[in-house]
């Protein structure tokens, strides 16, 4: 046993990589030098290649399927249609609306209709090629507002195009207002544009079942959807996650997780499924476009008196997590903006356009856009300047939303506004002779302009996102940890289910236990339906939730130490506390190390943590306590327009944003560069082109997402203004950069412009004024 | 598909008339690409990297001769004094790693009206050098691209070179996309000065089926500077002449709405371009300068 001694200076020697410091990921030398295994690395001997065929029509019937010619082709395994499925074919995140592989009705392109196993991908694609199928091809219902409204628009499902009506409604409907400002806005579709397709591997178990590798963001509802696909229990369908190219919320739905296992369970063979640039475009959902009719009602001295709107989210195919995002446009709605009389109406509605659900933001994304644009508009009417207005109005700490819900933690919207503002502004961009550089130009090096037509804009925005899910969900995460001596050294093992996509959670897993248990070593075990649910990686909640969890079950794993502890010490366990590997009593003096309490004994303990409850919304008045937090960005946006060419370069890109409690700084400056980046690419270029239901521009040839000439350095000031309610004091980090990004970015280019720009991604002729 | 790899130019030319249908590969950044869409499916490929010869440029008499593996890096840092529209073209092509691979002759070969290097190839008068078995056709450059994607070699001819003059004048290029970098164009166009023949030649891409020479555009720019003895003054430009420059620019083209923008926005696009770099290339004239790789 060690001699208690005084030992001040171990006292001061913290564990290095705790809570609020930025030790290096556990995953991030090999991703930088590109030994890391994604899920489309994976690899078995005697392994088949699936492939799928899709439909080229948006809406459609088949009369039949002929696999005749694919099955005869040399090396091909399995040709499966909707006839060979197991179970139900059906799925969906909370509505499962959607086919496994088409029946008689195909409601979109892109829809998979026949899946094939084969030898060689490039026989699997071939054989799919030799599919015939007899459409008998109908008129796409397209057109959003008329699925909302148009009772004779033909249903794309039983009970109608309306997947959810959601409306708010708050104090006085018939408010009026000195100042009154319109404006009706468009949000065109943006993708995830993830890195890493689609991809994993089922292999047939022994037992009957199956085992699927695969880059997904909630391994445990894959799970339950697939048992209902492939009528099997949840003990014969287990996933392991594999390497994640990024998510973005892409990876909520199903892609080719049932196709895999179907086609494996078929072949008794392992399959492996790959999805090109091309064919993930149709592979996973989008973002909801989004038409939005604003009405602002304020003071001369710019007080909001009332707002009013409309939006229409256009949820494609099929559900998704459409419900949802309707939740989160109408509830955030009119913004972090205290508002005393609000009307607003969010319908969600089904068309044959591409399914559209999760994206970074989602929901709070579109009606930002609205929001901030009215308040510009607003302060333009007034004669304003558009900080102040938003100054006027902003929410804080202690004030009601729309949904009659009380802001219980910080919200320092006027703060963060104030920060964005104060930033030094950028030098103007030289366009001397010879003194220009085209890389800081409109146009960039394709050499459009030496300074000619280029025109600086500055704009602000701030947005408002909820953390965590919303409406009564039973939101939790699992965490099993366990603590034991390996080589001499206390190691702590960190176990869950929750799935790391690049944001960082594995390197927050480690820092969590690092600071609860006072040990170095800490592994963090692959993630797998081996332990309980960790939840979703989405709604910005896995820090939150599954870091809550990690730190509870830390907490429990500490006390069994300490109980431990004073047992051989005969000390009361509550004098006792566990600092950098050595137990310390009350008097500060170490009594113990932990390697010499535990022994040979290893701890383990599992705890499933669930955040705070919500509860439904009234689903006449949208009234109730739907969010456990609300997390706030503010961007100023500085650019320059060629008015000319109507081509852009965002010059300076500036950020303060308030995290509750910097886990992981390094990582939380890291996602408001790459949120904000999300959002520079919404507000000027990336955008599904849908024509008639077919997607125009699939591949990033044509869908265009910003590279380091579009995306200027970034100034980002993060405040910590604790949350007592969560763990930590942390707030969800991940959307809100993304969320008041693109609106900034498009009043600084109305700034520049003088243009009227109701419609993001901005296009070049809608700032000419050509056609 | 079989994959041919001779090891001479004469093995090449062989195979190709051999097999007429074989894709010629040497880059690989827009073949791969057709490739892997699908999109074509060649019943062999027709690789031409083991050859060396190729990957020469030198004066071949008044011209360069820029052999068909000549990438648009050594373009950028090789030629750019006395090729700087085509340098200026090249800089604009992908990415770094694209232009370590890609070639003009293989922008030729595709014949996209969207290549960036055809534009600066119209405004020099270059000549294509095709070979087969049959022997050396020289085709101009103004014939060579025939409709979309499509030019006017036959089946059994590589190309081996492409042959154009050094700048004898200012020359510009100028491109539109909708990213500050690696991007593919809207419309783009070039312009090269000849002060001493007193001719100008301007061209466009991505704005009519072909990429194309705005004949009209250059006759009356020609003639203003002739007819206002600007070619020998150095005269600051009219800027009505700048402006009728710019709107015959825009009639030449005839432009489609796609993906990538709107008819409308092309021709008001080709007009803005024009004019602004017939003022550079005007600018660098005057201080008596030939502006290389922007």
């Amino acid at each position: 046993m060690t001699t208690p001694t005084r030992t001040e200076q171990d006292l001061g020697t913290d564990i290095a990589g705790g809570v609020g410091e930025s030790p290096l990921r556990p995953d991030g030398t090999l991703k930088v030098k590109g030994e890391f295994a994604y899920s489309s690395d994976l690899w078995l001997t005697g392994m088949l290649w699936g492939a799928t065929l899709r439909s080229p029509h948006p809406s459609a019937r088949i009369r039949s399927i002929d696999i005749t010619e694919a099955v005869r082709t040399d090396g091909v395994y399995a040709v499966l249609t909707h006839d060979d499925i197991p179970g139900d074919n059906r799925f969906g995140l909370e509505h499962a609306d959607q086919p496994v592989l088409a029946g008689d009705v195909i409601r979109y392109q892109g829809e998979p209709v026949a899946i094939v196993a084969a030898d060689h991908p490039e026989t699997a694609r071939r054989a799919v090629a030799k599919i015939v199928v007899d459409y008998e091809v109908h008129e796409p219902l397209v057109d959003a507002e008329r699925a909302a409204f148009d009772v004779n628009a033909p249903a794309l499902h039983e009970g109608g195009n309306v997947l959810r009506y959601l409306p708010i409604r708050k104090g006085d409907p018939d408010a009026t207002a000195e100042v009154v400002v319109h404006g009706e806005y468009e949000v065109g579709m943006q993708d995830q544009a993830f890195l890493g397709p689609e991809s994993g591997l089922a292999v047939p178990a022994d037992d009957g079942g199956v085992d699927l590798y695969v880059a997904t963001q909630w391994l445990h509802v894959d799970q339950k959807q697939l048992c209902r696909v492939l009528g099997m229990p949840a003990g014969k369908v287990r996933l392991s996650l594999a390497g994640v190219g990024g998510a973005f919320g892409a990876r909520e739905d199903l892609s080719m997780q049932a196709h895999a296992c179907l086609l494996a369970l078929h072949t008794g063979r392992p399959v492996k499924m790959v999805y090109s640039r091309e064919e993930s475009f149709f592979g996973h959902v989008h973002r909801h476009p989004a038409t939005m009719r604003y009405e602002h009602g304020a003071t001369r001295d710019g007080r909001l008196v009332y707002v009013k709107a409309q939006i229409i989210l256009d949820g494609g195919a099929y559900a998704s997590s459409t419900p949802a995002v309707v939740a989160n446009a109408a509830t955030l709605g009119v913004g972090p903006y205290k508002v005393k009389n609000v009307v607003v109406d969010c319908y969600g509605v089904y068309t044959n356009n591409p399914p559209c659900g999760a994206m970074r933001g989602f929901g709070a994304v579109q009606a930002a856009f609205g929001y901030e644009s009215q308040m510009d508009k607003l302060a333009a009417e007034l004669g304003m300047d558009p900080v102040e207005v938003r100054n006027r109005n902003a929410l804080h700490e202690g004030a009601t939303m729309p949904t009659g819900q009380v802001v219980d933690s910080a919200a320092p919207v006027a703060e963060l506004l104030r920060r964005v503002k104060a930033m030094p502004l950028p030098p103007e961009t030289s366009t001397s002779d010879d003194g220009y550089d085209l890389r800081l130009l409109p146009g960039g090096v394709s050499n459009t302009t030496h300074g000619e037509g280029v025109r600086r804009g500055v704009g602000y925005a701030i947005g408002i996102k909820n953390v965590c899910f919303s409406e009564g969900f039973d939101d939790y995460s699992t965490a099993r940890v366990t603590l034991k001596v390996t080589g001499g050294d206390a190691v702590a093992t960190v176990h869950t289910a929750a799935a790391e996509v690049g944001q960082g959670l594995v390197t927050v897993q480690q820092q969590i236990a690092r600071t609860e248990l006072g040990v170095e070593q800490v592994v963090i075990q692959p993630a797998d339906t081996g332990v309980g649910s960790g939840g979703s990686t989405s709604a910005s909640r896995q820090t939150y939730v599954t870091g809550g969890a990690v730190k509870a079950a830390c907490e429990q794993v500490r006390a069994r130490v300490l109980r431990q502890a004073a047992k051989t010490l005969d000390l009361p366990a509550s004098q006792l506390r566990l600092h950098a590997g050595k137990l310390v009593s009350a008097d500060e003096a170490v009594v113990a190390a932990v390697v010499d309490v535990l022994g040979d004994e290893t701890i383990t303990e599992t705890v499933t943590w669930r955040h705070r409850p919500t509860y439904e919304l009234d689903e006449k008045t949208g009234q109730g306590n739907a969010h456990v937090q609300y997390a706030f960005a503010a961007h100023r946006a500085v650019v320059d327009v060629d008015v000319e060419l109507g081509l852009v370069r965002v010059v300076q890109l500036d950020c303060a944003q308030d995290v509750g409690k910097a886990m992981n700084p390094d990582a939380v400056v890291g996602q408001i560069h790459g949120g904000s980046a999300q959002g520079l690419g919404l507000a000027v270029m990336e955008e599904i082109q849908v024509s008639g239901g077919v997607v125009r521009n699939p591949s990033f040839t044509d869908y265009l997402i910003p590279t380091i000439l579009d995306m200027p350095p970034m100034r980002v000031d993060v405040l910590e203004l604790a949350d007592p309610h969560a763990p930590y004091g942390l707030r969800g980090v991940g959307e809100p950069p993304t969320i008041s990004s693109t609106p900034a970015i498009v009043a600084a280019i109305r700034h520049a412009t003088g243009a009227d720009l109701t419609r993001v991604p901005v296009q070049p002729h809608h700032i000419t004024g050509t056609h | 598909m079989e994959f041919l790899r001779p090891a001479t130019w004469a093995e090449a030319l062989a195979a190709k008339a051999e097999h007429p249908g074989a894709l010629p590969i040497a880059g690989g950044t827009d073949v791969m690409v057709e490739l892997n869409f699908d999109a074509t499916r060649p019943d062999y490929l027709l690789d031409l990297t083991r050859i060396d010869d190729l990957d020469d440029w030198s004066p071949d008499g008044e011209r360069l001769r820029i052999g068909a593996g000549v990438t648009y890096s050594r373009l950028i840092t090789e030629l750019a004094d006395r090729l700087p529209g085509l340098a200026m073209a090249s800089r604009t092509v992908g990415s770094p790693q694209i232009r370590n691979r890609g070639t003009v002759a293989g922008n030729l070969g595709s014949a996209s009206p969207a290549g960036d290097a055809h534009p600066p190839l119209l405004t020099s008068d270059a000549v294509v050098e095709a070979h087969s078995l049959r022997g050396v056709r020289h085709i101009p450059i103004t014939e060579f691209y025939t409709g979309v994607k499509r030019n006017a070699l036959a089946p059994d001819e590589l190309i081996a070179a492409v042959l154009t003059p050094p700048a004898d004048g200012p020359q510009q290029f100028a491109k539109i996309g909708t990213r500050n970098a690696m991007v593919i164009s809207v419309t783009a166009f070039a312009l090269a000065l000849h002060p001493n023949t007193g001719t100008v030649a301007a061209a466009f891409g991505s704005a009519a089926p072909t990429p194309r020479r705005a004949t009209d555009a250059e006759a009356f720019l020609a003639a203003e500077l002739t007819d206002t003895g600007r070619w020998d003054s150095r005269a600051e430009l009219d800027p009505a002449a700048v402006t009728r420059f710019g709107a015959l620019v825009a009639e030449a083209a005839s432009p489609i709405d796609d993906v990538r923008g709107t008819a409308d926005y092309r021709k008001h696009a080709l007009s803005v371009m024009a004019r602004r770099t017939l003022a550079w290339a005007w600018n660098d004239y005057r201080r008596n300068q030939v502006r290389t790789c922007a």
